[in-house]
Formats: C-alpha cells, sequence, structure tokens
C-alpha cells in the first residue's frame, strides 16, 4: 500500500516536472533551449550523490551490527547510484557539445564525478568477484566506507587544479523563479524514484535471500 | 608501543624475506625504468617539452611501480597459507596492517630512490632537491595507507591481483594530482607558498586514510 502511494506521488511529480521542463519555464537567453538538460541533469547529479551517502550508511551499520539486510540496502542502493551517475555523465555531455563546443573538460567537478563513477565501479566489481556473502559484505562495505571518504578530497585536489565548471548558480542567485522551481521540483520527483527504486531492489535482494534460506533448509543445510 | 614494536617484527620478516630473494626490488624496479623508456618513446619531444611532462611521466611510472609492489605484499602471504599463520599469532589485526604498511612504504621508497637518479640522468632534471623527496615521501605513505588495505583485500577475490589497480587508482587520485603539481611547481623553481597547499592536501590524505585503513584492516582480514 505504501509503496503504491509512494508510486503515485513519484508519477504525478515526474509529470509535473516534464510539464514545467518543456511548458512552464522560460528559455534561457545565453544558452537557449539545450539549457533545459540542466532540470534532468542536476536531480540526476544530487540522487548519484546521496545514494552513494546510503552507501556509506549501510557500509558502516554493516559492520557495526553485522546484519546481511545492511548490505542488501548499500548494495543496491550503489547499484541505482551508478546508474544515476552514468546518466548524469551522459547528460551533461550532450548539453557540454553545443555549450562549451567540446564533449568533456577536466575541471574541478566532471573529473570528481568521473573519480566517483570509478569507485562505484570499484565496489560493484568488488562484489562481483567475491561468492560469499559475509566477505563480499564486509569487502563492499569497506570499499564504500573508503570511497565516500576519498571524494572530498578528490574534489578538493582538482579544484585546486582547475576550474572551468559555471559556478552553483542555485546558491549565486542567477536563477529565474520558474528555474529554481522546476529544479526544486526535479530534485524531489527524483528522490522519490530513487526511493521507490530502492525499495523495490532491496525487496528483491530480500526475496533472492529467502529462496536461498529455504534452498538450503530443503537441500538438508 | 607494543603495537608498534610488533609491527616492526612483521616487517622485518618482509625486508628478511626480500633480502633474501630479492624478487620484489628487482623486478618492481626494472619495471620502473622500463616505464620511463617507453614514455620517452611515447613523447620524444623537445628539452622543454620533456620537462613540461617530467612530473606526470614520473608519477604514472610511480604509481604503477608502487601497485606491483603492493600486490606481491599480499600475494605472497596467501601462498603458503602465511596470512594465517600471521592471523595466529599473538599480534592485533592493526600490528599486522602496520607491518605490512611499513614493509610495503620501505620497498616503494627503495625503488623510488633509485629511478629518481635514473629519471634525472634520462630527462636531464634535477630531482635532488629537498621538496621534492618530501613530497614523493608523503605521497608513498599515502599508496602505502591505502594500497596496503586493499591489497589484503585484493587477493581474497576471485580476480586476485587484477582488482587492485581498479580500487587503488581512484581512491589515490588526490595524492597523484597533488604529487605531479607540486612536483611542476617544485621542477619550475616556484615559491614554497604556491605548492604549500598540495603539500596539505597529501598530508590531509595520508593522514586520515592511514587511520581508517587502520582501523578497517581487522575486516578484511578476519575468518
Amino acid at each position: 500500500m505504501k509503496s503504491k502511494i509512494l508510486i503515485g506521488a513519484g508519477a504525478l511529480l515526474m509529470l509535473a516536472h516534464l510539464y514545467a521542463i518543456f511548458f512552464y519555464v522560460p528559455t534561457d537567453a545565453e544558452t537557449g533551449v539545450i539549457q533545459r538538460i540542466f532540470y534532468l541533469h542536476v536531480p540526476l547529479a544530487w540522487i548519484a550523490f546521496f545514494a552513494f551517502f546510503i552507501v556509506l550508511v549501510g557500509s558502516i551499520m554493516f559492520l557495526w551490527k553485522r546484519d546481511l539486510k545492511w548490505d542488501r540496502l548499500s548494495s543496491a542502493s550503489a547499484e541505482i547510484g551508478f546508474l544515476f551517475i552514468t546518466l548524469m555523465l551522459i547528460s551533461g555531455c550532450i548539453w557540454a557539445k553545443p555549450v562549451w563546443g567540446v564533449w568533456w573538460v577536466w575541471d574541478a567537478r566532471l573529473t570528481m564525478s568521473l573519480v566517483l563513477w570509478f569507485i562505484y565501479a570499484a565496489y560493484l566489481l568488488i562484489r562481483a568477484y567475491v561468492s560469499e556473502d559475509g566477505q563480499r559484505a564486509r569487502f563492499s562495505a569497506i570499499v564504500g566506507i573508503i570511497g565516500f571518504l576519498d571524494v572530498p578530497l578528490v574534489f578538493l585536489a582538482v579544484k585546486l587544479w582547475k576550474t572551468q565548471h559555471t559556478g552553483l548558480i542555485v546558491f549565486e542567485g542567477g536563477l529565474v523563479s520558474e528555474m529554481m522551481w522546476t529544479l526544486i521540483v526535479g530534485i524531489v520527483a527524483y528522490t522519490v524514484l530513487y526511493a521507490i527504486l530502492l525499495i523495490k531492489r532491496v525487496a528483491i535482494k530480500n526475496c533472492q535471500n529467502e529462496v536461498n534460506i529455504l534452498k538450503n533448509m530443503v537441500s538438508g543445510g | 608501543m607494543k603495537l608498534l614494536s610488533k609491527a616492526l617484527v612483521i616487517a622485518w620478516k618482509d625486508i628478511l624475506s626480500e633480502t633474501r630473494t630479492r624478487e620484489i626490488i628487482t623486478s618492481v624496479l626494472v619495471f620502473a625504468v622500463l616505464v620511463i623508456v617507453i614514455f620517452h618513446f611515447a613523447f620524444d619531444g623537445s628539452s622543454q617539452e620533456m620537462l613540461e611532462l617530467a612530473p606526470g611521466m614520473l608519477w604514472v611510472t610511480f604509481a604503477f611501480a608502487g601497485v606491483l609492489s603492493l600486490n606481491r605484499s599480499f600475494i605472497k602471504e596467501k601462498e603458503e597459507n602465511c596470512l594465517e599463520g600471521l592471523m595466529v599469532c599473538p599480534v592485533s589485526r592493526e600490528a599486522i596492517y602496520v607491518g605490512k604498511m611499513l614493509g610495503s612504504l620501505l620497498f616503494m621508497l627503495l625503488v623510488e630512490a633509485v629511478v629518481l637518479p635514473v629519471f634525472a640522468l634520462l630527462f636531464n632534471v634535477s630531482v635532488i632537491s629537498l621538496p621534492l623527496i618530501a613530497i614523493t615521501l608523503l605521497a608513498t605513505v599515502g599508496f602505502a595507507a591505502v594500497g596496503t588495505l586493499f591489497s589484503a583485500l585484493a587477493v581474497n577475490t576471485r580476480a586476485r591481483e587484477m582488482v587492485l589497480p581498479i580500487l587503488f587508482f581512484p581512491i589515490v587520485a588526490p595524492v597523484i594530482i597533488g604529487a605531479v603539481n607540486a612536483s611542476a611547481s617544485i621542477l619550475a623553481g616556484d615559491p614554497w607558498s604556491s605548492m604549500s597547499a598540495w603539500f596539505g592536501i597529501i598530508a590531509a590524505f595520508d593522514v586520515i586514510f592511514l587511520v581508517v585503513s587502520f582501523l578497517v584492516f581487522p575486516f578484511v582480514i578476519e575468518e
């Protein structure tokens, strides 16, 4: 029941967000129609980083409590986060080509995002290479914690090195109020999407876990 | 401190084993010099261009040679069940981490100590300066801190040593960026103020990841 409400709310928010992107918000004077990718790109970025934070929380909780449910939460969040960060990078490149003339620049935020992508990939690869549940959970928890702690350091290092990304527009007040609202609706809509995906993915993992327990019982374990 | 003395015993074990077999130092050394030579094939430019590329080439060499040497650190333990033997010893898991880390650190520093003059020779740059030695030391501590933890983790997976680069390189990105930029500043003769921030970032990385790896290592090698 609860997830049905969430899915309904999510659907409505997504529709509202799409309407806002294509009909409500005015076209940006400087960059034109392509700027509308911003309303997709920023929520994706927010979720990519938030999902990784959830991976951190799940990792710490697993190492502390040793309950595999935390591992299921972390790994589900990592899978979803990896998808979102990949989409974020792709949408960023699509936006960059017409606006900056190049697909990619090695500035602070892009480079940090790319490194985060690799850390996510390392997390998922480690899980693929370890068969035993407990060991896999421990190892990926370690990668999750170390990876998350590394991200601010990467950002500092790259920021010191170079900066070309447009400044954090939201905080500089360079946004018209329609743009701000579209962004907010987008962030809320994508957070709800993330929550729905996470709940469903964790439910699947829980089912898999129960099936394994039953299999073990039947085979006389 | 009891932990330190036990860790030193473990490090001494590695050093002793290495002096007898010389397997890490020789192969990593030859590899590092080869990488420098290959760089020369790849980027044969004017001496000014080579000077600009020099810090990057140096640190790529150190990063790859470092991974090679870190891999050996725990592969040796995996063979012949040495790791189980270590765990049965009356030493804390943290002491094992510190011992292995110190051993790896020493081997990497030895390799770097030989590679730096060779690099200076082949590229006509002067590398025997205190700031450069300092940055090399700081960065290598960072490599060893994270690399020892990940090496222990990697050898317990199916893909074994191939996993270490995948884990290691994204995490030490701040160290590599910092080391390359600081080295570039040093070779260009910039004042201290322009490069102090890089030293700060690498030092912060070292402290954070030494502490975290120290705390987290027992989870890697538990039964």
